[in-house]
């Protein structure tokens, strides 16, 4: 019988198998932050074992890290504590680290594929649950807990249950100003935040065919949000061509031996999936959350709905608590909503295409008067191609604040918060309760959407703005 | 890691679905360094309000804890269970958990035990009629007991022994590291390295 990506790239990585156990799997990446890895590094002290691969191990500076003033000593004394453990712990055990200030430091996400580490036919892991943002190489990527973290430093592998596999079919196009985040925040609407349980979900078809590399990564990204253990699409020649010359991809004979190899994951045409889904391209249109959960979602279009439009007990209760929690209206249309701040950036949309999307639309105009908005690149090597390209320009004069890189409001470890009950459009990927900041709303949007939202002040799709009076508004 | 074989206790019921692990324990005390001292970080948020279930005197040295469908969605942050456990839960169960917190709880002992809706929904009318009410879990017999319930519970055989036995996955990895090192021997020169290797 056939098998799919996931299950080609799973059995080129069982290091043992035996009855009645898990498989033991091999891990070709293993990315480090600071904040889930100090209790690994512990444990292995404890232990007295070394780092196993520290040539497969690299660590990034992301959640703790300032956007303001990083030349500065950091502020914040526990964030600094935590900063500077990581610091010690690579040096103790000889773990590549890219801290603030370097070149290469970023959002732990966005600096692996954009140094060539992440590639096709890998298993990359990470403690951090973003980690299936990696499988847009047709990698099988996913995030692990601290004692995981600990297992493949000491020993490069991990015992893991066999998973599931979902494919997720998109056929059509995606229409004008319908973007890769609206496609994931439709699915994930769709199938719930528990939809992916226990499964890989393999993105395919032709909408997905025609994504380039940031969009897939924003689509495999936010795969954890349905509940997945990992997401996942098979390489191509976009593929190919976003990683060929970057610092770690193969050379010569070696990316020749490389390609031929990745282009034997696409999954068989007789491979069988354990569920399908499948999804209309062309029917979906800019896609907002209202909710406290990434699978509160609806159409822009779209008013806040009552809790009463829940058959499931627990998902009306679930609609109360969100619409109490995020001070909605039950019917209000969506496009009314008034949002204070606005946040561009993160692993799911902190990356040159979302910022150049974002700075085309901002080109010219001003953000609304008391709104906020941040950018913050996803990476060092974002910042710099931003700025290069005259984007960080676009954003001042329009009212917006020009930050330096990392994870920054989208969990709000460091100084950029909201405020208690302040309302933020974001390109992120989680609106929980208090994610961006005690008390504070989140409603997931688009880098295109939050654009528009902070022209108008309220959440807005680009279309809007092609209405003169709503420009001046 | 502390064996795992049957626990008795209290119960807390936590009627909410959808409890991500930023509400277990939000993202600022994730600063610590050390795998203890989470305890007053556990459902932070919530604590502000009195009424909240675990702030209800009767509460008090409650252990298991059963919690709604689709607890510990979200982050990867193994500090949720850290938290759980340093507040004194020995147990939680629920009728779906999100794969990483289940994962992450098994690791450290806490044992995650997935029930039926109905049977979570009869353990929370019995605890909340009757707050003294004890509930066991019993891993050997993979069964959860109270009064009136008696429910039979799947737990992979693999975990379950390596509960049963506090047994720690690294040493157990490292008894095939024999196994390892060959499969190193055969990956691919075109694989990347994050440096030179050593
Ligand atoms: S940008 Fe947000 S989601 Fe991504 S790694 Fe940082 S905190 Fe996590």
């Amino acid at each position: 019988m056939g098998r799919t990506l996931a299950e080609k790239v799973w059995d080129d990585h069982v290091v043992r198998r035996a009855e009645g156990e898990p498989d033991l799997l091999y891990i070709d990446l293993h990315l480090l932050h600071e904040v889930t890895s100090p209790q690994a590094f512990d444990g292995l002290r404890l232990a007295g074992r070394p780092v196993r691969r520290t040539d497969l191990t690299i660590a990034t500076e992301d959640h703790n890290t300032p956007t303001l003033d990083i030349d500065k000593p950091i502020a914040d004394p526990v964030s600094k504590v935590q900063l500077e453990t990581l610091r010690k712990n690579a040096a103790e055990f000889g773990v590549r680290i890219h801290s603030l200030g370097d070149v290469e430091q970023g959002v732990v996400h966005v600096v692996g594929p954009q140094l060539g580490l992440t590639q096709p036919g890998m298993t990359v892991v990470c403690g951090d649950s973003h980690t299936s943002t990696h499988g847009a190489f047709g990698a099988l990527a996913f995030g692990i807990g601290t004692s995981q973290v600990e297992h493949v430093l000491a020993t490069q592998t991990l015992p893991l249950a066999p998973f599931r596999t979902m494919a997720i079919t998109v056929e059509g196009e995606l229409p004008e100003g319908v973007t890769a985040k609206d496609l994931i925040l439709a699915i994930i609407t769709k199938i719930g935040t528990g939809g992916g349980q226990g499964y890989v979900l393999e993105y395919r078809g032709s909408a997905i065919r025609s994504l380039s590399m940031e969009a897939r990564m924003t689509i495999c990204n936010m795969s954890i949000e349905a509940g997945a253990r990992a997401g996942m699409i098979a390489p191509d020649d976009t593929t190919f061509a976003y990683l060929k010359g970057r610092p770690h991809a193969p050379q010569g004979e070696d990316w020749d031996a490389a390609v031929e190899y990745w282009r034997t994951l696409a999954g068989d045409e007789d491979a069988v999936f354990d569920a399908e889904v499948f999804i209309d391209a062309n029917e979906l249109t800019p896609f907002v959350t209202w909710g406290t959960n990434p699978g509160q979602g609806a159409p822009l279009g779209a008013n806040v709905p009552h809790p009463e439009d829940f058959t499931d007990p627990q998902e009306r209760i679930a609609a109360e608590n969100a619409l109490k929690y995020m001070g909605l209206e039950a019917g209000t249309p969506l496009r009314e909503v008034a949002v204070d701040a606005v946040f561009v950036g993160s692993c799911t949309n902190g990356r040159i295409e979302d910022l150049r999307a974002a700075a085309a639309i901002l080109d010219g105009r001003q953000v609304a008067d008391g709104v906020r908005m941040l950018v913050v690149p996803g990476s060092v090597r974002v910042a710099l191609q931003a700025v290069e390209e005259g984007l960080d320009k676009v954003f001042t004069a329009a009212g917006a604040e020009w930050r330096h890189a990392g994870c920054s409001m989208c969990l709000g470890m460091n100084p950029d918060q909201l405020a208690p009950g302040e309302r933020c459009a974001s390109t992120s990927n989680r609106n929980f309760e208090g994610r961006q900041g005690k008390g504070g709303r989140t409603h997931l949007v688009s880098p295109q959407v939050a654009a528009a939202t902070a022209l108008l002040g309220r959440l807005a799709s680009p279309a809007d703005l092609t209405d003169p009076v709503a420009v001046e508004a | 890691m502390e064996k795992f074989t049957t626990h008795t206790g209290r119960a807390v019921p936590l009627r909410r679905s959808n409890v991500d692990t930023d509400q277990i324990i939000p993202a600022h005390w994730l600063k610590k360094v050390t795998r203890s001292g989470f305890e007053d970080g556990l459902f932070e948020a919530w604590r502000k309000d009195e009424e909240f279930v675990l702030n209800r005197p009767e509460r008090q040295g409650a252990s298991v804890l059963v919690a709604g469908p689709e607890f510990g969605t979200g982050s990867s942050r193994e500090h949720a269970v850290w938290a759980l456990q340093n507040y004194g839960f020995q147990t939680v169960i629920s009728s779906r958990f999100a794969d990483i917190f289940r994962g992450n709880s098994l690791k450290n002992g806490l044992l995650t035990v997935v029930l039926p809706q109905e049977t979570v929904e009869r353990l929370w009318e019995l605890t909340e009629a009757d707050p003294t009410a004890e509930i066991t879990v019993d891993l050997e017999a993979r069964e959860v007991r109270a009064e009136g319930v008696t429910a039979g519970f799947e737990l992979d055989d693999n975990v379950r022994w390596r509960l049963l036995n506090g047994l720690d996955d690294i040493s157990i990895t490292l008894q095939n590291e024999a196994d390892i090192a060959t499969f190193e021997a055969t990956r691919p020169a075109y694989k990347p390295r994050t440096q030179p290797a050593a």
